[in-house]
């Protein structure tokens, strides 16, 4: 229960001041009896109602939030509060006085009273009991407004979060770095080699062609996917210069097998990203393709500068996302990286749920070798 | 020096990115002289102290040390004069002499140090927050380098270069912003090599540690391996990190340890407050320095309390140490 002093001074002081207006208007019916008389009576018994009353609601829980009992306290309250002060008040004024109000005589006078009291003590309750509710009213409209607000907010904050996420699927899939990089070498050719300029603009072409729509095709033939895979070396290579050697070694009988698309791609991005790029010396990267009864065995191997822990880095996952060793995805700086390897493993999940496997393997300062193994679609026709 | 024409060096790693700028610079800079071209960070430190040029033009991803951790490095090996006595901040204010060897001359004898050169970088997409370089000592072009743009970064370089005579000013200012680049490149993992092959633990995503990188909860114990067994290190024990090569040493005030986290993944998940950066691969507990002192060659070295080895401050955090 927790009292504001300083409403309840404001409240006593409306209280007298209403109290005195009703002695004032008693005093001008009766003018030949003294002021002191209404005014003594009329204070009397409007503060102790006022007390009863508005100390009293403290007392029920259910005031606590709109200032108010609910229920039938709100009604039994002003009532008790109004008897009880009244005959507590009219005690009091009868003792000050030196007589009695209960007397037969003064019953007439004690009707009026009472009348007087009951009226002006359910007029104040209410229009206390109005003001608490309309305090109540802005307090929770306030709230409400915040509660709004906050919501707001958080729906911002999703749809945020939601186009933060969609702008980093496209920055993996189209990494500026490369992008920008490549073009900026395309405007260098353009005026010294402009053949070499339209070849390495095909390549361009055909490998942005292929990453945009990566995402709606499910299957295309080996072929297709060296195709795709060759465009992207040879940016690289144009890029690299002598720093970059690759080879793609697709054995013809292979050539039509089917693998989700762009498979590999996020491999080959990371070998060069992650294993040559940051390598004084550059180095090569061989992709290549093997059979083994009913499974195809694909191999992405770089000598780039492998991972960065000695002896700590190797990972084997299944297709299923099980984790065989104690090396998790993602950090700050790779996490574009481990989006793309998460890419590669949902898309071998999808389609060939446990029978795909990815197992990287990195030895440091000897590079890294990730393979891919999944059962050949052309075995079981 | 006035009269003699500007000199740059090229530090860009994709050959014909390199002679595309030297012939945007041609029409947008005709008097420069490219004293020099290479293609990685180290090449490009070593060459910009043999050559001590007017402007670097820095790629920001090379091989090796990137263009970022080559501009600290030549920040830190910059030939400087300095003040025996005073603020153990970089001070230029010339008492004595100092060549790049490290030998002392003696005061007012010899030619001054060259000032710092201006520096640019050159970046195929901005990972750094391009206000971080706005009105600021250092410039960056985008890749694919315009015309334009380029013409605006020269004007900006001349200008510096003509109003040289606040040498130490430009230099403070390189500084501070190269401090701030380093902070954010540590805070978004925006960069790429580094020399210790330490961020290369993303390859394939893969971390050395396997902790989920971002928001990390503050480390309160190092499990450092000692044979065959781990031991538990209080991080309230620890005097100072220092990287060294793959690993990275723990002191403590009676022993050293060796963990393969990397300094770049530790860091965020100390107290800022209680453990201090003072060079590129060391941190070392506030409380736990007693004395800085400055030796003849102007390098700021820590003494640690309980530890007889001397740490060496970097020229981007001297500005931790000031007398109050």
């Amino acid at each position: 229960m927790k009292i504001d002093w300083l409403d309840k001074l404001r409240f006593f002081l409306q209280v007298m001041a209403f109290c005195l207006a009703i002695s004032a208007l008693q005093y001008s019916f009766r003018p030949e009896r003294p002021y002191e008389v209404p005014l003594l009576y009329s204070v009397l018994i409007g503060g102790f109602t006022w007390a009863i009353i508005d100390f009293g609601r403290h007392f029920f829980a259910s005031s606590a939030e709109r200032g108010w009992p609910q229920g039938a306290a709100g009604i039994a309250l002003p009532l008790v509060g109004i008897l009880l002060g009244y005959g507590v008040g009219i005690t009091l004024a009868d003792a000050w006085f030196g007589w009695s109000s209960w007397d037969a005589n003064a019953r007439p006078q004690l009707r009026v009273s009472l009348l007087i009291s009951a009226v002006s003590g359910l007029a104040a309750t209410y229009f206390f009991y109005a003001r608490g509710k309309s305090a109540y009213l802005i307090v929770k409209i306030a709230e409400a407004g915040q509660l709004a607000a906050q919501a707001g907010r958080v729906a911002a904050q999703a749809q945020q979060h939601a186009a933060e996420s969609k702008l980093k699927l496209l920055e993996t899939q189209l990494e500026p770095h490369m992008l920008f990089n490549t073009l900026a070498n395309l405007r260098a050719l353009i005026s010294t080699e402009p053949q070499q300029a339209q070849v390495m603009m095909d390549h361009l072409i055909n490998y942005l062609r292929a990453t945009l729509k990566a995402s709606r095709a499910t299957l295309h033939p080996l072929q297709t996917e060296f195709d795709r895979l060759r465009d992207y070396l040879e940016l690289m290579a144009v890029r690299m210069g002598p720093r970059l050697h690759y080879t793609l070694d697709l054995p013809p009988e292979l050539a039509s097998e089917s693998v989700p698309t762009l498979l590999l791609q996020p491999l080959v991005e990371n070998s060069i990203r992650h294993g040559l790029e940051p390598k004084l010396e550059g180095g090569s990267i061989t992709v290549h393709a093997r059979r083994s009864g009913g499974l195809i065995t694909l191999e992405v191997i770089d000598t780039g500068v492998g991972m960065g822990t000695p002896g700590a880095a190797a990972g084997t996952e299944d297709a299923q996302g099980t984790q065989h060793a104690a090396h998790i995805v993602g950090d700050t700086h790779g996490a574009s990286s481990g989006f793309g390897l998460a890419q590669v493993r949902e898309r071998l999940a999808t389609a060939y749920g446990t029978d795909g496997t990815i197992n990287i393997i990195a030895n440091y300062e000897y590079g890294t070798r990730a393979t891919v193994i999944f059962p050949s679609q052309m075995t079981q026709k | 020096m006035t009269c003699m024409p500007p000199t740059a060096l090229i530090a860009e790693d994709e050959p014909l990115l390199a002679a595309a700028l030297k012939t945007e610079l041609r029409a947008a800079w005709p008097e420069l002289q490219i004293v020099a071209t290479v293609g990685d960070g180290a090449s490009a430190v070593r060459e910009a102290l043999a050559l001590q040029p007017d402007v670097l033009f820095f790629d920001i991803r090379m091989p090796g040390i990137n263009g970022l951790d080559a501009a600290v490095a030549l920040a830190d090996a910059w030939p400087m004069n300095v003040k025996l006595n005073g603020s153990l901040g970089v001070n230029l204010n010339a008492t004595f002499n100092r060549t790049f060897n490290g030998t002392l001359e003696p005061p007012l004898a010899g030619p001054t140090a060259p000032p710092f050169p201006a520096l640019v970088f050159i970046t195929a997409y901005d990972q750094y927050a391009v206000q971080a370089f706005d009105a600021q000592a250092i410039d960056y072009v985008l890749k694919p380098v315009q015309a334009a743009r380029l013409q605006k970064t020269v004007s900006k370089v001349q200008i510096a270069l003509a109003s040289r005579l606040s040498v130490a000013t430009y230099f403070e200012a390189t500084l501070a912003q190269l401090r701030a680049l380093a902070s954010v490149a540590l805070s978004t993992g925006a960069n790429t090599a580094s020399p210790t092959g330490a961020n290369t633990a993303s390859h394939f995503g893969v971390n050395s540690t396997g902790s989920p990188g971002p928001a990390p909860v503050p480390l309160r114990v190092i499990q450092a391996s000692v044979g065959s067994s781990i031991r538990m290190v209080p991080v309230d024990d620890v005097l100072c990190f220092e990287a060294a090569d793959k690993y990275v040493r723990v002191l403590t005030a009676d022993h050293e340890y060796l963990i393969r986290t990397p300094l770049k993944e530790l860091l965020p998940q100390l107290d800022p407050q209680s453990f201090w950066q003072v060079h590129r691969g060391t941190v070392v507990r506030a409380s736990s320095i007693e004395a800085v002192t400055r030796d003849e060659a102007g390098k700021l070295w820590l003494g640690l309390r309980g530890c007889a080895q001397k740490l060496l401050v970097s020229r981007l955090y001297a500005h931790l140490f000031k007398a109050m």
